[in-house]
């Protein structure tokens, strides 16, 4: 017992706590820049949310603490039945959900606490993406599997969309890395890239421009690998289905989605330059970042955040105070830090001898790797802005404890990476 | 592990990939790109300009003239205004519902978030009741401003006025004024704009996304004070301007007095005049209408822009330059028969007047047309006449241009006129080339026909006799800012090329036109004036009434011209004028004459012509009405400044009392929470 307590210890990685740690840091002290009040200097006043949050935080390790010292049996096992739980919940929310700010993402729980299911989701399904998939006889490359997995992947995804809650649906799409990792085909990933491309491209540009760049795209490579029968082809199949969705993407676009999405994308892809009405939250949270230059304009002396011309400051738009007051060095130091958990995160999971943890770790990497490309590439003007919280750094109780939870699962595993192999 | 253990080195890179594309536009938008900072700073730093106080003008004695007085304009924020008594408001700003409305729908189209005029210029009284309730009306506000105020009410042409920029004054000023600014548009607001506008000063403000100011930018590091506008003495003396404007009440025409050792313009009549309080505030539009309707044009600048014949104010200089030129002197005699004939012309004395034997001095006293038509024609005539006419005459036009005729003397005010000397080429147009003579121009000997000057002119052309020589060019402003800078323009002496010598036997003349002349009416008692009469003939209309003089005789302090309009003989009304002007000036009172004349005849005396038709005659009943304001507004002024403080002061003690009142409904309070 002794030995076994002493071992737990050695073998959580400390380094990922440490990252965790200097992430959640940043972020109450961006979040208590960005609700700065020259008034009230009480570091603590639990009524602001630099207060709240550090009371979330303090939780957030709590709960951190409790993970750590659960059974990793219980998570395996129990994976399934968090997954259904899960879904009642998404399920629930969506007839007796409170609607915050368009999405009806909340249940109330009394007492002015909230649940977000959503939040919830996302581990519960990594769970059971990886209790599935690390199950013998379960190959990614059959079909069947496929379909199951894939299912597991769009049932949480499709009641959130129905909240209708855009950009935590399209954090589970990110999870198509964890299936590539465990053998999907390449070409998922091409596919999931051509289309993006095409759509942009169909929108920016004369569909027989598009049309013409494909067709000489083909040409080339039909030279290149001329002895390939095979290939050409797939080659001219491929042609004729890009072509096609080509053609489907503007009348997609213009009937397929809601006015203010389309006006959101057409903004970041400069169809519509309203800097005033739809481009006024981007256009300012540009402003701030751009404006931080190379070393920041300091701590609490930002203008952009300071004097709320960026709106929802603390939470999808945190990083702009980041960008504003630490500048290019800030930014560095965030997507720096980012990186290098995700890297860490990889590695982790690179070195679990059950798949089920292999597969979690990918999981839990895919997610946050995933929220933080959106939120920065939509606090830069590179995404349509939608609304989801940066990992550890966003205000907000229900994101941190889920991510922290997210993540302390995956210290779990790897902490017993070295007993018995469950799956 | 199984067999897609290559695969994490894909996601990794994948991962890489994104964060660096990520960094690499990070580092465009916050190193390479500028522009953002700049955006960020626009956001939030408003420049403010601080507008000096501009300078105020005092007379040569230190009274003040104009100076700023604090009125306020109510501003509004669309935006932030809540359901309010708007019949309360409106009655506090004496505007009606449909001019609440438009001024609401205005404030709101020039945008709902910032601070816009609502109502300009209310009086510091309306004021004081309508700040009591501010707090009512959510949104608005009052910001203080200075504008013009004249406690005077007099020199009206002299001042001028101030308007807000118009988009010509604009376009020249490349940039310094901005729409809404002020500026001098007549008299000296104009010509010292440069120096009464003082520098603008400019303060950075941070302001937040709601508009709400949020204190001082960089902590003032980029701010600038505004300096406040130089204070000018004017030259002035409204002891007498004053007095030449009750003098010249109800009559048309022009007082210029200067003061001869320097040049400085004591006194600055133009008639008809306006209380320039009437171009201040709200009814600024409304009485700049009437104004401008009126048919005898209260803008028009008389002493500068208004030329007339000088008539027989002429003769001596006439006789300066003769003498200069050594075709006459002093003893020369001239037999008058009544009348002087030319060529087939007969020019007869003032109402026919037979003269006898006149010389220089008495021919001056008695304003003999035939002793000056002989000294012209000799003049004119000395190269032998005929083809040397027009040689001799343009030699006689330019010893008299010395003088300050038929050129402007670039007085400090905007708009002056040259008047008119005719040239020899002029006559060429006329008459052909040789088509004329000596007797074919003979009324300029007289001052009459082509020949044109301004009062002003006149006036200078007396200061040079009184220096016995030169004249300082008449100016205005006496010294600018509070190192009392003179112009040094105005220190120079500007000799007429007569010799001292040639100027005591016309001075004799002066002297005695008021002793026993024509002018003899006008002695004032105890005190030498050299003086000269004129009667100006106009063509159907009644003479305009010219004099010219200096005071005292020797070591002259001042030098007048007064001409009053269609109303009859020199001596009749312009002599009697200057006459007081000069008394008051040089022993601070009007004195029992020996010829019983007296100040309040000639202030009573209305010799306004009749304007013909009945829209015109309104016009012009409303304009007099305007005039007689400006008499008594002096008096009205004193007692609205005695009201206006006994109303703030009142307001302060109601506030104090508000105040103690809350203070005291407090304390029993406290006690019980005790």
């Amino acid at each position: 017992m002794n030995n076994n307590q002493r071992s737990f210890f050695f073998n959580v990685d400390w380094l990922t706590v440490l990252i965790y740690l200097a992430l959640c840091t940043i972020g109450w002290f961006n979040i208590h820049a960005a609700v700065y009040d020259e008034t009230n200097t009480n570091i603590l006043d639990l009524s602001t949310e630099y207060g709240k949050q550090f009371i979330y935080i303090a939780s957030a390790l709590v709960i951190g603490i409790v993970i750590l010292l659960l059974e990793s049996r219980f998570l395996t096992a129990l994976a399934p039945a968090f997954y259904v739980v899960t879904v009642l919940l998404l399920l629930l929310v969506l007839v007796i959900g409170r609607n915050v700010g368009g999405n009806q993402a909340w249940i109330d729980l009394g007492g002015g606490f909230r649940l977000q299911p959503s939040e919830f989701a996302k581990f519960s399904t990594c769970l059971l993406l990886a209790r599935y998939l690390s199950s013998t006889n379960v190959k990614i490359t059959e079909f069947k599997s496929f379909l199951i997995a894939g299912g597991i992947i769009l049932l949480p995804m499709l009641l959130i969309k129905m909240q209708p809650d855009d950009g935590s649906t399209l954090v589970f799409c990110s999870l198509i890395f964890v299936l590539y990792r465990e053998g999907l085909s390449v070409y998922f990933l091409i596919f999931i890239g051509l289309v993006a491309t095409l759509f942009v491209l169909s929108l920016l540009y004369s569909v027989w421009f598009v049309i013409a760049g494909l067709v000489a795209l083909a040409v080339l490579l039909l030279l290149l690998f001329r002895r390939n029968r095979q290939f050409s082809v797939a080659m001219l199949i491929g042609l004729v289905a890009c072509i096609g969705f080509v053609f489907v993407v503007k009348p997609l676009y213009y009937n397929g989605l809601k006015k203010h999405q389309r006006a959101r994308i057409d903004e970041v892809l400069g169809l519509n330059n309203d800097k005033r009405g739809v481009g006024y939250n981007q256009n300012q949270s540009k402003i701030a970042i751009g404006s931080g230059r190379v070393w920041g304009k300091g701590y609490l002396q930002g203008t952009q955040t300071k004097y709320s011309f960026v709106p929802a400051q603390s939470t999808d738009f945190i990083f702009c105070t980041v960008g504003e007051e630490w500048g290019f060095a800030g930014s560095v130091t965030v997507l720096g830090l980012y990186l290098f958990l995700l890297l860490r995160i990889i590695v982790i999971a690179e070195r679990q001898r059950s798949p089920f943890s292999r597969i979690y770790g990918y999981g839990v990497a895919s997610i946050i790797f995933c929220h933080v490309t959106i939120n920065i590439a939509m606090a830069i003007g590179y995404m349509p802005v939608i609304g989801i919280p940066l990992p550890f750094i966003s205000y907000g109780g229900s994101s941190l404890w889920s991510f922290t939870t997210l993540l302390f699962i995956l210290l779990k595993l790897d902490s017993n990476r070295m007993g018995i192999n469950y799956a | 592990m199984n067999s897609y253990f290559g695969r994490r080195y894909v996601i990794a890179g994948i991962f890489m990939v994104f964060v660096l594309v990520l960094l690499a536009r990070l580092f465009y938008i916050q190193v390479v790109d500028d522009r953002y900072f700049l955006y960020a700073q626009n956001n939030v730093v408003r420049r403010l300009i601080q507008y000096p106080a501009r300078g105020p003008i005092l007379d040569r004695n230190g009274k003040v003239m104009v100076e700023n007085e604090r009125v306020y304009d109510i501003t509004v924020v669309p935006k932030q205004v809540k359901p309010f008594d708007t019949i309360e408001f409106c009655k506090l700003l004496d505007i009606d519902k449909d001019g609440f409305d438009k001024r609401m729908i205005k404030a709101r189209k020039y945008s709902p978030y910032r601070s816009s005029v609502f109502e300009k210029q209310i009086s510091a009284q309306q004021y004081a009741s309508f700040q009591e309730r501010l707090s009512e009306f959510p949104g608005f506000d009052a910001v203080q401003r200075p504008v013009r105020t004249y406690p005077d009410s007099s020199a009206a042409q002299f001042l001028g006025y101030i308007g807000e920029a118009t988009d010509a004054i604009i376009k020249r000023s490349n940039g310094y004024y901005n729409p809404g600014d002020y500026v001098g548009i007549t008299g000296v607001e104009k010509s010292y704009e440069d120096v009464l506008r003082g520098q603008r000063g400019v303060r950075n403000m941070l302001y937040d996304s709601h508009n709400v100011p949020k204190g001082v930018y960089a902590g003032g590091a980029y701010d600038t004070a505004a300096v406040a506008g130089d204070r000018l003495v004017s030259s002035l003396d409204t002891k007498i301007q004053k007095l030449g404007e009750k003098l010249m009440h109800n009559k048309i025409g022009s007082i210029v007095a200067i003061e001869p050792s320097t040049g400085e313009i004591l006194c600055f009549v133009s008639t008809p005049t306006y209380d320039p309080n009437l171009l201040v505030g709200k009814d600024r539009g409304h009485n700049a209408g009437i104004l401008y309707k009126d048919p005898f044009k209260p803008f028009f600048v008389r002493p500068i822009q208004a030329y007339y014949p000088p008539g027989s104010s002429f003769k001596p200089l006439s006789a300066l330059v003769a003498m200069q030129e050594g075709v006459i002197t002093p003893q020369t005699v001239y037999h008058c028969p009544g009348y002087y004939t030319t060529g087939n012309r007969r020019v007869r004395c003032f109402q026919g007047e037979v003269h006898g034997d006149v010389n220089l001095a008495s021919a001056v006293a008695h304003s003999c047309n035939g002793y000056f038509d002989m000294v012209f024609e000799r003049l004119v005539n000395r190269m032998g006449g005929g083809r040397k006419t027009d040689t001799a005459f343009n030699y006689w036009r330019n010893n008299v241009a010395k003088f300050g005729l038929g050129g402007k003397l670039h007085i400090d005010l905007p708009a002056e006129n040259r008047g008119n000397l005719p040239k020899a080429s002029l006559y060429d147009k006329m008459y052909g080339k040789k088509g004329w003579r000596s007797s074919t121009v003979i009324s300029l000997a007289i001052g009459q026909g082509e020949l044109l000057a301004t009062p002003l002119q006149l006036a200078n052309i007396e200061a040079t006799i009184a220096n016995r020589g030169y004249y300082y060019k008449p100016h205005l402003i006496k010294s600018i800012g509070d190192k009392q800078v003179i112009r040094k323009e105005y220190t120079e002496r500007n000799y007429v090329g007569v010799d001292s010598q040639y100027f005591n036997p016309v001075i004799n003349g002066m002297q005695n036109v008021v002793d026993y002349g024509t002018a003899h009416g006008s002695k004032i008692p105890g005190i030498i004036m050299c003086g000269k009469t004129g009667t100006v003939e106009v063509k159907n209309k009644k003479d305009n009434s010219v004099f010219v003089a200096f005071a005292p005789r020797d070591n002259p302090k001042i030098a007048i011209a007064v001409v009053v309009e269609n109303s009859g003989q020199g001596a009749t009304w312009a002599a009697p004028i200057a006459s007081f002007i000069v008394e008051q000036y040089l022993k601070g009172s009007i004195s029992k004459r020996p010829s019983n004349i007296y100040p309040e005849y000639y202030m009573n005396a209305n010799l306004m012509p009749e304007v013909p038709g009945s829209a015109e005659e309104k016009a012009r009943k409303r304009a007099d009405s305007l005039r007689r304001v400006k008499l008594d507004s002096i008096k009205k002024a004193a007692a609205d400044t005695a009201k206006k403080e006994i109303e703030l002061k009142a307001a302060k003690n109601k506030q104090q009392k508000k105040i103690a009142e809350r203070v005291i409904a407090m304390l029993p309070k406290r006690r019980d929470d005790e």
